[in-house]
């Protein structure tokens, strides 16, 4: 790319970084009660003081207080926990989950913890103290009954922040870096002190400024722990070079972050306590790292001029980093752990793009955060990289060697289209052109925004039981009485009513998430993230309480495709050719396509009857709920039933379903989208922003869609919902390129809190060099188009041997060996063992 | 609408995002008919010109079907944003492209026409007029050549080669286009050192070609010859090891002095 010589060379991985990660691997994740044990007996000290003191005094409190280690090999330091990827307990924001999960938490399927009998008791105990005090408890108090019953129905979820704190943000980790807490303390009492005791906002400003001071104080002392520890630990240490890297390491705790870095190894230290111990404040997940090379970019290019950094060092040294971000760990309630499954983070960390100015930044640092991804091989961080016109060709292949290795890394933004989505939402053109990505999908300016990305999951298929049900589930009015579908007369009236449901729903889902924003700025306001947000300082005000510049609340819908397909469907079948009415599929619904009813549809169906019944004026005892369940079952057993099912189940297969390249089906799902997106960005939300949609359902899809009953596009009830703005799983069926046209032909500028499209590849579409060139064209030639995100799962052998035991759920995957290509699911069982067999020699060849 | 747009052939297949046949993404529309009958074709489903009927994991498929160039190119069409960001475009396979020739000739004209990069994967087993009709639009010839003995070539494909070895040197003498020599590497056919290093010597002699891509034996098509209720010939046959593929690889390097590959 002309001006700028990239200096990329593959450094290897040392050994001490393998030696890091078996020992963070060697057990299984533990559950502490320090920090539970110290929040609550702060708590009981400042019962009566304002909120965001007491919030800076219990941070204090916590890191003057809770244990600290230095693992072996460590070079970079500060660890939340003694165990390895242990996690604290933040009864602030609920802890009920936690006491009702104590004995199955080490047990379940997805994310287990161990947790010792010892901290089970100090939980409990500090458990008591927070009885009616909790962020949750106080969102709910805020709730509208309509939205509490809509919750319970799983209409939408916005367990995230409901449960924990908010998380979601990427601060100024250039300033820290820059002029350390000791800067920012000195901002913080330089504006103290031009406050006047007469002004009308002194008194929260005031206090919010000290509490800044106690936070930033804190940080400092917390580090110190670790020089002294550090020079204890050398004093005592056989052996010398591991002596001397202590001794280095206490230099730089004692060093940063109370001061700026001066050297590269300081700024990697200093970065490290700041991501650390956000996460140790508030709980919430996708702390983002964001542009890590770009703000550590200036230490590493003056100490490589001065000649004091080596390569081989610098990369060493952001291997750590890439160890230590998954160290951080937490534990969710099993619910919620199903949805973001894989102990992960969400710690969003992205290289390349461009400046403010809109010039390509990307730097030797970009490379090598890549190369770190590949050396550490792990979940976290979330490694994404930022893609434009000019972001150079040689970054994009070795991001695309990095995809290769089959770690599902990185994911790939397209500056094209989020730029200017941004600036629509009102950012200046400088500030998003320095975007980064938050979590999974969402961009935001770091430093100067509250997202409130993952605001909630909202499942699309839900409104379409509604209007299926007249709005009732389980017996319940949930949404709005809409017209029995038997007496529509064309597909206006049907959309209709979607998107009354929709809309309905919609507006719960702003209420539900409002009252939990307003709970977090009541209880939970965050002094110490807040002091690395603009313009928190100078408004004296927490980001939780409207102290950013950008505010906004990013809902997240999916279920898009299996909408487009459904009501593509119901207007191709039933009003366009005749050949179903909406009663068919309405008793095809109901018992899911004659396919069998789960003993959970079946007490469905009972509870809807009898409470008709009921309110019918009919008297309903035991007797009469055994024989409605009794009927229930029989008649979803009838032949004529299973008849009507299969028969609609075949012709809705041979509508043409969104993914496919069919420009009027696309056009049609793009309208769906639209059902989502539009209503929502009408709304507010307390800190002064606006509502924007996200369409990406991390991994909820899965147990959000086993919550759901069968939909119109032919999915049977409680099987996976589609992922992201993906197509519906084996409807798209001719391959990657006609998926991602549709795909593009959504608007992705409206659902500005980010789009997820997945695809999955075997490894062979990526061998060779012409093979990652190709695979660069792909993503290229999908930007041009504006799609927003792209990533990939590089299909492996063990993805296969799912495929052959569970062909239905693979039917689109496409298997390319030596020039040959087909779906594998279609291959006999010999000839797949063959290519199973062959997989893994697909790499490099 | 130009007339050669609406010229009339018969395909059995479409695929899209094909990456190891020419440069590229690219898409490639399977013709069909053949002249051969190559024991191993792992499309045995392009060998006959009429339609047929195929069971497909169980359940019976129409193969083949007759379009005109247009309906073609409207699906071509579909992917030009790859074929622009990888150099990639159209590729004619099959069957033997030249069994069509003027619904080839006229789909790759429509694709030059249209800006489209062209390639045809062909045996070049058809009268030199009808190729020489056909190089004027096509950018990159991928040329099969199976084997130099004329009497083996036509006991496994059941025609001899000297048609075919004699429009390899007038495809080559034109000028017209980009020639890769494609050599399946069959067992007990043609996976000697000695019978590969015989093609590569013919590919040095030929003077224009860019490279010779080894394309390993697979067994993939073996379901679709149940399918037709044929009988296939070549069950017991393991696929090349990879090692062995690569010592081929270095022996057609060595004799032809051209880059070769193994793959498309």
């Amino acid at each position: 790319m002309g001006l700028y010589q990239y200096e990329i060379s593959d450094i290897k991985k040392t050994a001490r970084i393998d030696r890091l990660i078996a020992n963070l691997f060697a057990k299984m994740p533990e559950i502490e009660s320090a920090r539970a044990r110290l929040i609550t007996e702060s708590y009981k000290q400042t019962e009566n003081e304002p909120i965001i003191m007491r919030r800076a005094k219990a941070f204090a409190h916590i890191l003057e207080n809770i244990p600290i280690i230095i693992r072996d090999d460590e070079l970079v330091v500060g660890s939340s926990t003694i165990a390895p990827r242990g996690c604290q307990t933040y009864p602030e924001f609920s802890y009920e989950w936690l006491e009702a999960e104590f004995d199955t938490v080490a047990g379940r399927s997805a994310d287990p913890f161990y947790i010792s009998e010892e901290a089970k008791r100090e939980i409990k105990e500090a458990d008591s103290y927070w009885k009616g005090k909790t962020t949750s408890e106080l969102a709910t108090s805020y709730m509208e009954p309509e939205t509490l019953i809509a919750m319970e129905h799983n209409m939408f979820t916005p367990g995230n922040y409901f449960y924990n704190g908010v998380g979601h943000v990427t601060v100024q980790y250039e300033k820290v870096l820059a002029i350390g807490y000791e800067g920012i303390r000195a901002e913080a009492e330089k504006r103290l002190a031009e406050c006047d005791f007469g002004d009308g906002d002194y008194a929260r400003k005031a206090r919010f400024l000290q509490a800044v001071i106690i936070s930033c104080d804190a940080v400092i002392a917390y580090a110190r722990r670790y020089a002294k520890l550090a020079k204890e630990m050398a004093a005592e240490c056989k052996d010398a070079a591991r002596r001397a890297e202590l001794l280095q390491i206490g230099a730089n705790c004692e060093k940063v972050p109370a001061k700026g870095a001066e050297s590269f190894y300081e700024a990697c230290q200093s970065f490290w306590f700041v991501q650390q111990l956000l996460q140790l404040e508030s709980s919430g997940h996708s702390i983002s790292p964001g542009r890590f090379d770009q703000y550590m970019y200036p230490y590493y290019e003056a100490d490589r001029k001065k000649g004091t950094l080596s390569k081989e060092f610098a990369q060493e040294l952001i291997d750590c980093i890439w160890v230590k971000l998954n160290d951080l760990n937490k534990c969710r309630d099993a619910a919620s752990a199903e949805g973001f499954a894989g102990y992960s983070l969400f710690q969003n960390l992205i290289a390349g793009g461009q400046n403010g100015d809109g010039v390509d930044v990307t730097n030797d640092l970009s490379f090598m955060t890549i190369q770190a991804s590949m050396h550490v091989q792990l979940p976290q961080p979330s490694f994404s990289v930022r893609v434009w016109n000019g972001t150079p060709h040689e970054f994009l292949v070795k991001a695309a060697e990095l995809t290769r290795t089959g770690v599902g890394l990185p994911a790939y933004y397209n500056d094209e289209v989020i730029i200017p989505a941004l600036v629509n939402r009102g950012l200046t053109l400088k500030d998003a052109r320095e975007y980064n990505i938050i979590g999974c999908v969402e961009p935001q300016k770091a430093g100067k925004t509250e997202g409130w990305h993952d605001a909630a999951f909202f499942n699309m298929c839900r409104p379409m039981e509604l209007v299926f049900s007249q709005g009732r589930d389980k017996g319940v009015q949930v949404g709005v009485v809409t017209k029995p579908v038997e007496e529509m007369k064309d597909f206006e009236e049907f959309y209709g009513a979607y998107k009354e449901q929709m809309n309905y729903m919609i507006k719960l889902l702003v209420n539900a998430d409002n009252a939990i924003d307003v709970a977090h700025a009541e209880r939970c306001p965050l002094p110490f993230l807040s002091c690395m947000v603009d313009d928190c300082m100078e408004r004296g005000l927490s980001v939780q309480e409207g102290g950013a510049v950008y505010n906004f609340t990013g809902p997240q819908g999916f279920g898009v495709a299996n909408m487009a397909d459904a009501l593509y469907a119901v207007k191709t079948l039933v009003f366009d050719e005749h050949k179903a009415t909406l009663k068919e599929f309405k008793e095809a619904l109901a018992t899911n396509y004659g396919k069998g009813l789960t003993k959970e549809m079946v007490q469905d169906m009972t509870t809807q009857i009898a409470t008709s019944l009921k309110e019918a004026g009919q008297e309903i005892g035991e007797k009469e709920i055994a024989a409605i369940m009794k009927t229930v079952i029989e008649t979803s057993e009838m032949p004529s039933v299973k008849e009507n099912g299969e028969r609609l189940l075949k012709l809705i297969d041979q509508v043409p379903k969104f993914g496919n390249d069919i420009p009027e089906v696309d056009a049609f799902a793009r309208d769906v989208a639209y059902t989502y997106t539009r209503p929502l960005q009408e709304y507010r939300n307390p800190r002064g922003g606006i509502f924007q949609a996200g369409l990406y359902p991390v991994s909820a899809n899965v147990p959000l869609g086993a919550q759901t009953g069968a939909t119109p596009d032919g999915r049977l009830a409680g099987t996976p919902v589609a992922d992201g703005v993906s197509p519906s799983a084996g409807k798209d069926v001719n391959g990657p390129t006609a998926a991602a046209n549709s795909v593009a032909r959504l608007d992705h500028y409206i659902a500005s809190n980010g789009t997820l499209f997945n695809q999955k590849f075997h490894p062979s579409a990526l061998s060779g060099k012409e093979g990652l060139e190709k695979f660069v064209a792909l993503i290229r030639a999908y930007f041009d188009q504006k799609g927003s995100h792209m990533q990939f799962n590089v299909v492996s052998r063990e993805t296969l041997l799912d495929a052959q035991k569970n062909p239905e759920k693979y039917k689109h995957l496409v298997v390319r060996v030596a020039g040959y290509s087909a779906l594998f699911t279609t291959l006999s069982r010999s000839l797949q063992d063959d290519i199973i067999n062959r997989t893994e020699q697909g790499f490099g060849a | 609408m130009e007339a050669y747009r609406q010229t009339k052939g018969r395909i059995f297949d479409i695929q899209k995002f094909s990456i190891h046949d020419g440069d590229g993404i690219r898409t490639i529309v399977f013709l069909k008919g053949c002249v051969l009958r190559c024991r191993w074709c792992c499309n045995p489903e392009s060998q006959e010109y009429p339609i047929q009927t195929m069971v497909v994991a169980g359940e019976e498929k129409i193969i083949g079907r007759d379009v005109t160039v247009d309906e073609v190119m409207k699906t071509v069409e579909q992917d030009r944003p790859y074929y622009y960001r990888s150099g990639g475009g159209l590729t004619l396979s099959g069957g033997e492209s030249l069994c069509q020739p003027e619904f080839a000739r006229d789909l790759l004209r429509a694709a030059k026409e249209d800006g489209i990069n062209t390639a045809m994967e062909s045996m070049g087993c058809a009268k030199y007029e009808v190729i020489e009709s056909i190089l004027p639009y096509l950018d990159h010839y991928l040329l099969d050549i199976k084997h130099m003995n004329p009497a083996k070539h036509k006991e496994f494909t059941g025609r001899s080669n000297e048609l075919m070895l004699e429009n390899a040197r007038k495809i080559a003498g034109s000028g017209q286009t980009r020639l890769s020599i494609r050599i399946p590497v069959i067992p007990t056919f043609n996976d000697s050192e000695e019978e590969i290093r015989a093609i590569a010597r013919f590919s040095k002699e030929l003077h224009n070609v860019e490279k010779i891509h080894l394309l390993p034996y697979h067994r993939l098509g073996q379901d679709k010859y149940d399918g037709l209720g044929r009988e296939y010939l070549m069950k017991d046959i393991v696929p090349p090891k990879a090692e062995h593929m690569e010592m081929l690889k270095r022996a057609a390097e060595s004799e032809s002095g051209l880059v070769c590959q193994i793959g498309g």
